[in-house]
């Protein structure tokens, strides 16, 4: 089985957000780093088999975050980004 | 209640189960009061965490079934063999019951009436959940947004919400119904048997001149499927939202 099959979109990782940020972040907008595309978070892939999730952009497939959760709380790595939009919340 | 239901940070709070509905072999639909609910939008799912004796605990999401207009929470859950927690659900759960629920999470994959149409929903399985809380939220506030559901399921005894997606179809209100039956089909069977594919979305689904929104749930394989037809096809790709299940679907 490759990765493809296992694709998520960033719509699963609304708990894991929101429970972080205290804020609903699928609709926010990426820039990825690598290729420049804007999407919201909802419509980039995810990935969730392996320790931790990786969120990559739809367009080309870069990293754009790594989210972890170890016993003592989470480690965020945004590396891949080079802005996010947060809206007010409607 | 909108506004309520994106604000602030999750809650676990318990849900005690008030009616179970066996939907078919697999799959049952799960109607919860979740005291303090702040309300959610058609398109959003919980997390469900389930504790063991030992303290084991082991969490997954379920899209909503029931429309905001619903007082109850509804899930929908489909067994899946050898899941942590779906068998549970499923086996297990009786009514009066209690479990931990937090959400409701998301606002991307979201459909409102007031957002219009038309509107295309794409469904593989048990994946026509959130796409149901569209449907039924549609019918609550009646709305006339024209609408159509593309249903894949395996056989007819596989189709979920069966009986009410009749009775909504045959409202003459602009919502349809198109079902295709992947694996068994009965033998009087006149409509399609094969998977979602370009010529079925060209007979079927509105054409890109229409500027549908578009909204596809189902197993990763037919989301991908149907999310790159219809981008040939000429849909525009931030009209196109997904919801993808992973390889084995819900």
């Amino acid at each position: 089985m490759d990765d493809t099959s296992l694709r998520l979109d960033g719509n699963a990782l609304g708990g894991e957000f929101q429970e972080i940020f205290a804020q609903e972040l699928t609709s926010a907008r990426v820039q990825c780093g690598h290729c420049g595309k804007v999407e919201p978070i909802g419509a980039e892939h995810v990935y969730m088999h392996a320790p931790g999730s990786v969120v990559r952009c739809r367009h080309c497939e870069s990293v754009l975050m790594v989210i972890v959760q170890g016993p003592s709380g989470y480690r965020l790595a945004f590396h891949g980004c080079t802005w996010l939009d947060i809206p007010h919340e409607a | 209640v909108a506004r309520a239901a994106v604000l602030g940070r999750l809650n676990w709070r318990l849900g005690e189960v008030v009616e179970i509905t066996d939907e078919t072999s697999r799959v049952r639909s799960i109607a919860f009061h979740v005291p303090e609910w702040p309300g959610h939008r058609p398109g959003q799912h919980v997390d469900v965490r389930l504790t063991a004796e030992d303290g084991y605990q082991a969490q997954r999401s379920y899209s909503i079934a029931s429309p905001p207009e619903d007082q109850r929470l509804i899930l929908t859950v489909e067994r899946i063999p050898d899941g942590e927690v779906s068998p549970y659900l499923v086996d297990e759960l009786i009514v009066g019951d209690q479990i931990e629920i937090r959400g409701p999470i998301g606002g991307y994959f979201v459909w409102e009436a007031k957002m219009g149409g038309p509107l295309l929903l794409v469904a593989g399985g048990s994946g026509v959940v959130p796409l149901m809380a569209m449907v039924r939220h549609r019918a609550a506030v009646s709305s006339m947004v024209p609408t159509r559901l593309v249903y894949s399921s395996r056989s007819l005894d596989d189709v979920i919400y069966r009986d009410e997606l009749d009775r909504l179809g045959g409202d003459n209100d602009g919502f349809e119904v198109i079902h295709t039956l992947t694996r068994v089909q009965p033998p009087d069977w006149t409509g399609y048997n094969r998977r979602v594919d370009s010529q079925m979305l060209t007979e079927v689904a509105f054409p890109p001149s229409a500027t549908p929104a578009v909204f596809i749930c189902g197993p990763t394989p037919l989301v991908e499927s149907v999310a790159g037809a219809l981008t040939l096809l000429g849909h525009e790709p931030k009209r196109v939202k997904t919801e993808r299940f992973g390889p084995t679907g819900g």
